[in-house]
């Protein structure tokens, strides 16, 4: 874990929808080159807090701080302009399209020229670029010009990602990133992520998988209902630490115990 | 476990290059092979059947006999590929065009000012369109059937009593009416093949500079030796008749344009995304509704454009303008031709071939003479074929994993 200070800090964001208190007061941090499982049970909070930090439904209360500054974060391209890029579960490609033209969907480049709308867009540097991430990253892909619909599950989750990227954002959000894959796919998918955290990119992943999580992240921070149930090293703990934080079964216990046994690298077991 | 799933991706990657191919042949470039494979079996069934079908004047005459519905088609693929349908396309033609022919007539305006205002009614009706589809989210099959009563109606009370115009000016009945000499009609030819090639090899060169793999030489020889052949051949039928017709020239240019703006502008990239997935579209920032209510206003000028096409050739508006079955026509001509129903795959192309299967149909049968009983089922049976083949390219897809 990194001892610098966290690249993406959120100091007592709280959220309510009406009666229901979604967030209450939640610390939550992201330090570069940092993976951080989000878990939690349905209905825990953990979309509503990557909402509030994507900037799509912005916390009622807090303080958000990123690279160390205070920022406010009220709508989506708040967040993009910070360098926060979102995975959503449903991935939001066009299948018809091919993957360079999925993955520049919104910001294609276009050769210069005159006019804007008449501008041919520059085939050629996109499709390079999209060869160099890809290459980059170690994803596989049949094609560049393969229609994503073509492509595996896993394949459809790696390009999402990728496309992610090229705003070179400096917080990666992702959303449940391994929900019905297969395990081939699931590896690849974890082998992104952590390139992700070799080239320094702050990451969040939600997931209800533990066995990825665990996989995966370096940091485990539990949401239940709404506030922050514990946050384990995922080093030194273990599955049944976490799932009784998820469940509140011992919650106290954990959270006094667990926390401080977790940033000492203790046994935990 | 990191190997592991770099092996499998390997061996995914391998695997499917053939296959790949394959499909790519049966389901992409086949689409068009299939059109010109049908359209090569009702040429040779009609030349069969009566041996002046070919014939340098009759083939002359279809392009001029499809220029019209084929530029209405033009503005009918943006919105197919939208997923949508434009059900006012044929009655927006025939307002158009007579919103041109009162005012050149009636009213003494000049040409150019009245072609000019009846573009303006095309687009107009069709930002309206597409502004009350995706404002209120009403279904575009009702805007534009509402629509295509509304400017029926429109061109009555445009007509008025006469209900009929006969246009004289030169200007407007040379649209359909002018053939360019042999050497005119050679050197465009020129022009045409030379343009292609160019884009062909400068665009090679880009590739091959940004270190991507290219089309090999052959199959670049190979596409351009066909556009050249085409072009030669066409340009002697033309000028062993009556000259390259300046109509054809029309056509082309449109569907040359507009198959640029969808296939490698940024406007095109984002009529495909939102046909594909509109929310998708919309998480990327781009404007759903504005490229909806485009799109509606590109069908609507095309319409126009066609409108007035077709009232060059035949010399007048009248109530019937834009009206029997030139809507359903020229809808059917791109399905046909391959742009789906679904949205998000076709090619502008599929206007001008759909325009070509349809009116070398009609054209024909018309040379055998037979009744227009025989010619409304048999064009129903070919567009209902055409749909079937695009439903089975579909669920071949959806079967594959492909949407």
């Amino acid at each position: 874990m990194s001892t610098a200070a966290p690249l993406l800090e959120l100091e007592g964001v709280s959220k309510r929808f009406g009666p229901v208190q979604a967030l209450d007061r939640v610390d939550f941090a992201v330090h570069a080159g940092e993976v951080v499982g989000l878990v939690g049970d349905n209905g825990a909070g953990k979309s509503t807090l990557v909402k509030a930090i994507a900037g799509i439904n912005p916390a009622d209360e807090g303080t958000i701080r990123f690279g160390g500054e205070e920022v406010s974060i009220s709508k989506p391209q708040d967040a993009t302009g910070l360098g926060i890029a979102t995975v959503y579960q449903d991935l939001a490609l066009c299948d018809n399209l091919d993957v360079v033209a999925n993955l520049f969907l919104g910001r294609e480049e276009v050769s210069p020229g005159f006019g804007t709308a008449s501008r041919q867009l520059d085939e050629a540097r996109m499709e390079h670029r999209t060869g160099e991430l890809l290459s980059n990253l170690a994803v596989t892909i049949p094609s560049l010009r393969s229609e994503v619909g073509t492509l595996s599950g896993g394949q459809r989750q790696q390009v999402a990602v990728a496309r992610s990227l090229l705003g070179e954002p400096r917080v990666v959000l992702l959303d449940e990133p391994t929900a019905a894959l297969g395990v081939a796919q699931t590896a690849q998918v974890l082998n992104l992520i952590r390139r992700l955290r070799e080239r320094d990119l702050g990451v969040v992943v939600i997931s209800h998988n533990l066995v990825d999580v665990f996989e995966v992240a370096d940091r485990i921070f539990v949401l239940r209902l709404g506030k922050a149930a514990g946050e384990f090293a995922a080093e030194s703990t273990t599955e049944e630490h976490v799932v009784s934080a998820i469940t509140g079964v011992g919650a106290e216990r954990e959270k006094n115990g667990e926390q401080e046994a977790g940033a000492g690298g203790g046994e935990g077991g | 476990m990191s190997d592991a799933a770099v092996g499998t991706a390997d061996t995914e990657e391998s695997v499917p290059r053939p296959k790949e191919t394959l499909r790519r042949l049966v389901q992409g470039d086949l689409a068009s092979l299939r059109v010109v494979i049908g359209l090569a079996l009702i040429w040779a069934i009609f030349q069969f059947e009566n041996d002046r079908f070919l014939s340098a004047q009759n083939l002359t005459n279809l392009m001029l006999q499809i220029a019209a519905i084929g530029l209405i088609s033009v503005g009918v693929v943006y919105v197919l590929l939208l997923g949508e349908i434009d059900l006012s396309v044929g009655a927006v033609s025939g307002l158009a065009a007579g919103v041109m022919a009162v005012l050149n007539v009636k009213h003494g305006w000049s040409p150019y000012l009245a072609i000019a205002a009846a573009i303006a009614v095309g687009l107009s009706i069709g930002v309206l369109q597409g502004f009350l589809f995706s404002r209120f989210g009403v279904p575009s099959f009702v805007v534009t059937l509402a629509g295509l009563l509304a400017w029926q109606g429109a061109l009555l009370q445009v007509l008025g009593s006469t209900g009929s115009i006969n246009l004289t000016d030169p200007k407007i009945t040379g649209l359909a009416n002018i053939f360019y000499s042999d050497a005119v009609g050679w050197i465009i030819a020129a022009v045409v093949v030379g343009g292609y090639g160019a884009v062909l090899f400068l665009g090679h060169r880009r590739r091959v500079a940004a270190g991507l793999d290219s089309e090999s030489l052959a199959g670049l020889g190979l596409r351009f030796g066909l556009v050249a052949v085409v072009t030669i051949v066409a340009t002697s039928i033309f000028n062993s008749d009556r000259g390259v017709p300046l109509a054809v020239l029309i056509l082309l240019a449109f569907v040359v344009g507009m198959e640029y703006v969808v296939k490698r502008t940024g406007f095109g990239r984002h009529v495909f995304a939102v046909g594909g997935n509109a929310e998708a579209a919309r998480r990327a920032g781009i404007s759903v509704n504005g490229i909806r209510v485009a799109v509606f206003g590109i069908a609507g000028t095309m319409a126009a454009i066609g409108g007035i096409m077709a009232a060059s050739r035949l010399l007048a508006v009248n109530q019937n303008s834009g009206g029997n079955e030139l809507l359903l026509l020229a809808i059917a001509g791109p399905v046909i031709a391959g742009t789906s129903l679904f949205g998000g795959r076709g090619s502008v192309w599929t206007a001008l071939m759909g325009a070509l299967v349809i009116g070398s149909i009609s054209n024909g049968m018309d040379l055998l003479a037979l009744s227009s009983a025989v010619k409304f089922m048999v064009t129903g049976g070919v567009l209902l074929l055409a749909v079937l083949v695009d439903a089975i390219a579909r669920q071949q897809r959806s079967a594959t994993g492909r949407v």
